[in-house]
């Protein structure tokens, strides 16, 4: 099936026996085998990519305007939407990609929950997309705090202090990520800078993804392994026109919010400029770190000699470093919940845990929703830390098909080998 | 096709709650407003009449420093009606040859000219309260033109045994109900140039027009090149469909 290729244009041959680059490409892209049952949520991936290329692009055109310094950044961001041409959809496209990224990661990361992709042998296929979702929240922290409104400043505050909660060390760490003793012009260059770095360092994570899925293949719906070649189909043309489709319906849903709701996931309070003299009512982060932000909040009392503030920002360090060790804590035998009649609805119950934990981290801590962060913490890591291990080991799994064509034709699994052979 | 459904569930939950996010403290009653939905465009007549409001009532406080002169031929005036506005105020230019500053009319090419010269002077004109830049200030409040239109018609008399402080205003939709700002409008504060009757209702609405249209010049253009990318982007993603089904007709 992944026969050497013989190319027929003599420069791509000439090219290709020295660096074999087209060979590469028709291997991973053209020819790679691919689990025909594949659903559309297998879209996500691809679509992450795309946004990640759309961020880039969109992000260098936005810094041939923007001025990193605290008293025109704010000013530099209302001329590129208003004075730049096409400066508004640039912007608009950034701000609102920052959102689309979010979604689709987070969309992918659950499909990877439910599917049991991160299980042997994709460990670090897994592992890499947890680094992954680590580096985009730290560059859209960063990129937040660049139009300097009220929102970036005090975000900032918030979230570098943090680090003051290290015992002795604390207070110095601050000082030294701000660059002087407030969040400030230093700060905000930094910032910058740091911003610009961050979507490279991703590529190259991304590459090492996608290098190690070609290792293994993608897991299916039915969370068993390719068993023949009536299982698979190539990528292309297959998948390449199953994610264009996604990427079409994608491409709608993102449009619609550049063009007709850009600030929907935004702050008003960002279209103030920053005032350090003035603390907004509540600060609060985007959209994407509110359950995270719920889960540092809910720790509101002492354990033995650790305070509060340090335990929060352990627990919310915990909550994605947890992730890390997801493919040792599920002790299931088959992978996809699809046939775990139990876990299939701890799953269900575990993204409504989340949705909470949004909730609460948008609105003040008062009242009943202290309460509700607290029991919605400790249920998420009860799930990854206690239903993951024991529910694997007592649940009996329905029985599984004897292959994916049984399983999608539901009948014999050596129906036809299905257009291997189409160009 | 059920996990799709789930898929696109889980995005409108996100919506939802965004959207609850937002919300919150007083109740906003909703007003009908030209720019709204996906063909909403600026009302030329609210906002040039809205126009005349800011400079002649909110001009002697607030500033509109994001807009150009230039930028007003966008409702719809022509080059020698703004070159005329603008020659009403006065900016300061230079230095000169002779290493002076000085003033001089305005031109289209400036910015809106500021009421105060810092904000010391802005605080010192209003009881130590800053008026802020009205440039952004739809988009920068939680309800946007429903809240600005209610905080102009929201100047009530305040409720048995709330007392206001000296100085203060109690206006019924503010955070927190005492505001620096006295009430700006009263009935015929202006006397407009096309005979609309001058009410606080009528005014509070153009006044809220034109700075909706301060806050997004660009809206309009905007929403015209969303339609046509929209339109353009169903038909794709239709032939793709029919291309995805073709190709995957033989797989079973
Ligand atoms: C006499 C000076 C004065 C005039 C005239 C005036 N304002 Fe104000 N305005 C203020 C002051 C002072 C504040 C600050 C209020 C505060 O901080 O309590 C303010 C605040 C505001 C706010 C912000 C409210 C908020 O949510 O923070 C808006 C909006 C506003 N004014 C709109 C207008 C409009 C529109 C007009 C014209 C119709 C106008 N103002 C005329 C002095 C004025
Ligand atoms: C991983 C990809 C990226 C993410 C998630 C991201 C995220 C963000 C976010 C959330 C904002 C704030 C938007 C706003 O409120 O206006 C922002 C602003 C900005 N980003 Fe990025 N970004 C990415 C890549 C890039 C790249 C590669 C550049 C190139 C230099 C860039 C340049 C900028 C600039 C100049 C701003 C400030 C202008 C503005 O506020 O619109 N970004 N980014």
């Amino acid at each position: 099936m992944s026969s050497a290729p013989q190319w027929k244009n003599p420069v791509i041959r000439w090219v290709d026996e020295r660096l074999p680059v087209f060979t590469y490409i028709d291997h991973e892209y053209n020819q790679f085998p691919v689990p025909k049952n594949l659903n559309y949520f297998w879209n996500f991936g691809a679509l992450a990519m795309i946004v990640l290329v759309t961020m880039v692009v969109t992000g260098i055109v936005l810094a041939m305007q923007y001025t990193p310094h605290v008293d025109y950044a704010f000013g530099s961001v209302e001329r590129i939407m208003r004075d730049v041409n096409y400066g508004w959809l640039i912007r608009y496209i950034h701000m609102n990609g920052g959102s689309m990224f979010f979604i689709i990661v987070y969309i992918h990361i659950f499909r990877g929950l439910y599917y049991g992709s991160y299980k042997s042998p994709r460990e670090l296929l897994w592992m890499l997309g947890v680094v992954i979702l680590l580096l985009m929240m730290a560059t859209a922290f960063l990129g937040y705090v660049l139009p300097w409104g009220q929102m970036s400043f005090w975000g900032a505050t918030v979230i570098t202090n943090l680090f003051s909660a290290l015992p002795i060390i604390g207070e110095p760490i601050v000082t030294w990520l701000w660059g002087g003793f407030a969040v400030d012009n230093a700060t905000l260059n930094r910032f910058f800078s740091l911003h610009y770095l961050m979507p490279f360092v991703l590529f190259a994570v991304v590459g090492l993804h996608v290098v190690a899925l070609h290792v293994t293949g993608s897991n299916n719906p039915t969370g068993i392994e390719i068993k023949g070649p009536q299982d698979s189909v190539p990528f292309n043309p297959y998948f390449t026109a199953k994610d264009s489709v996604g990427l079409g319906v994608f491409l709608i849903f993102f449009a619609y919010f550049v063009f007709f709701a850009p600030n929907f996931f935004g702050e008003v309070d960002n279209y103030i400029e920053a005032n350090p003299m003035q603390t907004p009512p509540h600060i609060v982060p985007e959209w994407y770190f509110l359950p995270f932000y719920a889960m540092l909040r809910a720790i509101t009392f002492d354990v033995f000699f650790i305070p509060a503030k340090l335990l929060g920002v352990m627990v919310m360090g915990a909550s994605i470093m947890i992730l890390f060790i997801v493919p040792w804590l599920d002790t299931s035998k088959v992978r996809s919940a699809r046939y775990r009649p139990v876990y299939k609805w701890l799953f269900w119950v575990l993204v409504i845990d989340c949705f909470v934990l949004g909730y609460v981290g948008a609105k003040p801590p008062e009242g009943v929703l202290v309460l509700m962060g607290q029991l919605g913490t400790a249920y998420y890591f009860l799930h990854f830390l206690v239903i993951m291990p024991i529910v694997g080991k007592l649940e009996t799994p329905l029985p599984l098909p004897a292959s994916i064509s049984e399983a999608v034709s539901g009948g014999s699994a050596n129906s036809s080998p299905s257009g291997m052979e189409k160009p | 096709m059920r996990k799709t459904v789930i898929g696109v569930a889980a995005a409108v939950l996100i919506t939802i709650s965004g959207q609850a996010m937002a919300s919150g403290g007083i109740e906003l009653p909703k007003q009908h407003w030209s720019f709204e939905g996906i063909f909403g465009t600026y009302d030329r007549g609210e906002a040039q009449r809205g126009l005349q409001v800011y400079s002649e009532v909110c001009a002697g406080c607030h500033g509109l420093s994001l807009i150009y002169y230039r930028n007003l031929m966008g409702l719809g005036y022509t080059k020698d009606q703004v070159k005329a506005f603008a020659a009403e105020y006065e900016v300061e230019d230079g230095p000169n040859d002779e290493g002076e500053m000085y003033m001089r009319p305005a031109k289209p090419s400036d910015r809106f000219v500021n009421p105060f010269p810092n904000d010391k002077a802005a605080r010192a004109g209003n009881n130590g309260a800053l008026p802020p830049d009205l440039s952004l200030v739809v988009e920068a409040r939680v309800g946007g033109p429903n809240y600005l239109y209610n905080l102009m018609a929201g100047y009530v008399e305040p409720p048995a045994g709330v007392s206001v402080m000296e100085g203060m205003s109690y206006n019924a939709y503010y955070p927190g109900h005492q505001i620096a700002m006295p009430s700006p409008l009263s009935d015929e504060a202006v006397e407009y140039a096309d005979g609309t009757k001058a009410t606080v209702a009528q005014m509070a609405r153009d006044v809220t027009t034109f700075l909706t249209w301060a806050s997004e010049p660009n809206m309009e253009e905007r929403k015209g090149m969303g339609i046509k990318v929209l339109l353009f982007l169903i038909v794709l993603t239709g032939m793709l469909i029919a291309v995805k089904k073709k190709i995957w007709a033989d797989v079973h």
